[in-house]
């Protein structure tokens, strides 16, 4: 759906919220600080025609560049699609086809895509003076890419307003800088940069590959208020001893299952700071957050009339409120069943008078905050010669809460180590890391359902 | 070997298969600094409970990380199973 063009838009666009910050709105990125809202650093993307009928690829190795090109898109494209930094060149162009991109901003670095024939490209360049504050032209339609199981990755489609809509203001008279180790265009990034943002704060972005040594110091010179980041981001972190420099007002964990080990590690490194995590998906929006320092959320949630009402149904927890995705882009089928609820396929248990999370009911991995679908590695496994049939579960971690482990049935009177050497080496050339199995465990046999389905197991 | 040594010997055969530079070990590097990423620490102890049979991570009562490679040795040997 393209967006009208005549109707007011009932938002502030991006640029606006950044101008009007109090503090003056800063971002700080390996590179360097920007004052996002004054002259000398403002930024004006080349292709300005890139207007409501535009749909926009985003696609950069940077995310500093990211955020400079959503400040200025946000409120006058009409789409905009945002590629995670592991997207590949085909899945790109793939996507490019299917979504009817007419514009495409990628930093130079990056290789790979073909010229498509009438799609432009943005650049962003310094401008010679202000960048206009103008009120938006549309109502910017963000899309992001969910982990699907197998074959190509699914666009969700988001508005501003379902991205904002759990962000309160913050609280009090002092500037607020928000750090994250989260990258800012995957869902959980993106919730925070736009937290950031539209709450007149500035922000701290990490870089890829960046030692979280060196992004812990770059957070205390820019004296970090608000940090977030994964249980595995955190159990990282707390592995540094500079950790306990910063001094935060407020520690937020979200993206992953929060156990008690890591509140009770943080509560412990940050005495009398505030700790919250955090439940959402890319499907269904924030959903809540828990403040009580305990894992988990009060069974008494449930069942709760309220903007967000949850319920548990086949084991799994389903959402209904304003904030869900309307629907997958292009035709990918209903998010929401009859009520109106999401199915989150977030496995669910109820202990006394706390509900916990108890993993994915696909069989996904999370591993560290990236997704793994167990059906893509043991495509991989199994085009290895002698494989007869493998099957991918999670492995409990403490550190990323899962890695990826493999049960493998080999052909009759083949050598085993020989081709436990031989599946690594194909898994580590087609898939990166985090994917590549940490253990293979050779089986007689593996289980079928009686439809002849494959057996999932949950950690 | 004994428990150090085989910490030692667990780290170096993660950094190859990672593809990461070691940095060179002591007791009191700061574990943060030593080369491994994220990923590389959850490798390290998963194939660490694999060779050894237990996890510290998953059974110590009071979890405060081990910051120096000296610390992450006494966290693996304050586990052992009696």
């Amino acid at each position: 759906m393209r967006q009208a063009t005549a109707a007011p838009v009932p938002r502030m666009s991006l640029r606006q919220h950044v101008a009007g910050a109090a503090h003056g709105a800063q971002l700080f990125a390996a590179a360097g600080r920007i004052d996002l809202g004054t002259a000398a650093h403002s930024s004006w993307l080349t292709g300005a025609d890139a207007g409501p009928d535009a749909t926009v690829l985003l696609r950069t190795r940077d995310q500093h560049d990211f955020a400079l090109a959503l400040l200025e898109l946000d409120g006058r494209a009409g789409r905009l699609i945002i590629c995670p930094p592991d997207l590949t060149a085909a899945q790109a162009a793939a996507v490019m086809a299917q979504h009817g991109v007419t514009h495409v901003f990628d930093d130079a670095t990056m290789e790979g895509l073909t010229p498509v024939d009438g799609v432009r490209r943005l650049a962003l360049r310094a401008l010679p003076q202000q960048a206009d504050v103008t009120a938006p032209a549309c109502d910017t339609q963000w899309l992001m890419f969910t982990s699907g199981t197998s074959g190509p990755p699914k666009l969700v489609a988001h508005s501003f307003a379902g991205l904002t809509g759990a962000i309160t203001p913050l609280a009090g008279a002092d500037a607020v800088v928000w750090g994250t180790f989260y990258d800012v265009r995957r869902y959980g990034g993106l919730q925070m940069l736009l937290r950031a943002l539209t709450g007149g704060g500035s922000m701290v972005l990490s870089q890829t590959g960046e030692p979280v040594a060196a992004f812990i110091a770059r957070l205390r010179e820019a004296g970090v208020t608000h940090l977030a980041g994964t249980p595995s981001h955190w159990r990282q972190a707390l592995m540094c001893p500079d950790l306990t420099t910063l001094k935060p007002r407020y520690l937020r964990l979200s993206g992953e299952i929060v156990d008690q080990s890591v509140l009770d590690a943080l509560r412990g490194a940050f005495p009398g700071v505030m700790i919250g995590h955090a439940f959402a998906s890319t499907e269904a929006g924030v959903a809540f957050e828990v403040n009580d320092g305990l894992a988990g959320f009060p069974a008494a949630w449930l069942d709760m009339p309220g903007k967000v009402e949850m319920r548990v149904r086949h084991g799994t927890l389903h959402l209904r409120s304003g904030r869900t995705a309307s629907a997958y882009a292009g035709g990918g089928g209903a998010l929401h069943d009859d009520d109106g609820f999401v199915d989150t396929g977030d496995l669910v248990q109820q202990r006394g008078d706390r509900v916990y999370f108890a993993g994915r009911a696909s069989g996904i991995i999370n591993v560290g905050g990236a997704k793994v679908a167990p059906e893509e590695v043991e495509a991989v496994i199994n085009g290895v010669a002698q494989v007869h049939q493998s099957r991918v579960h999670a492995r409990r971690n403490p550190m990323t809460g899962s890695l990826v482990a493999a049960e493998i049935v080999a052909l009759p009177g083949c050598d085993e180590a020989a081709l436990r050497a031989e599946i690594l080496q194909a898994c580590r050339a087609a898939l990166p890391a985090y994917k590549v199995p940490v253990s293979l465990t050779f089986v007689a046999a593996l289980p079928m359902s009686a439809g002849g389905k494959l057996e999932r197991r949950h950690a | 070997m004994n428990l150090h040594d085989i910490i030692i010997s667990e780290i170096a055969t993660v950094a190859k298969e990672q593809g990461k530079t070691l940095n060179p070990l002591s007791d009191d590097m700061a574990l943060a600094a030593c080369g491994l990423d994220s990923l590389g620490f959850a490798i390290l102890v998963a194939n660490l409970e694999d060779k050894l049979g237990f996890d510290p991570f998953a059974t110590a009562e009071d979890v405060r990380y081990p910051q120096t490679l000296g610390d992450l040795v006494r966290f693996y040997h304050d586990a052992v199973p009696a």
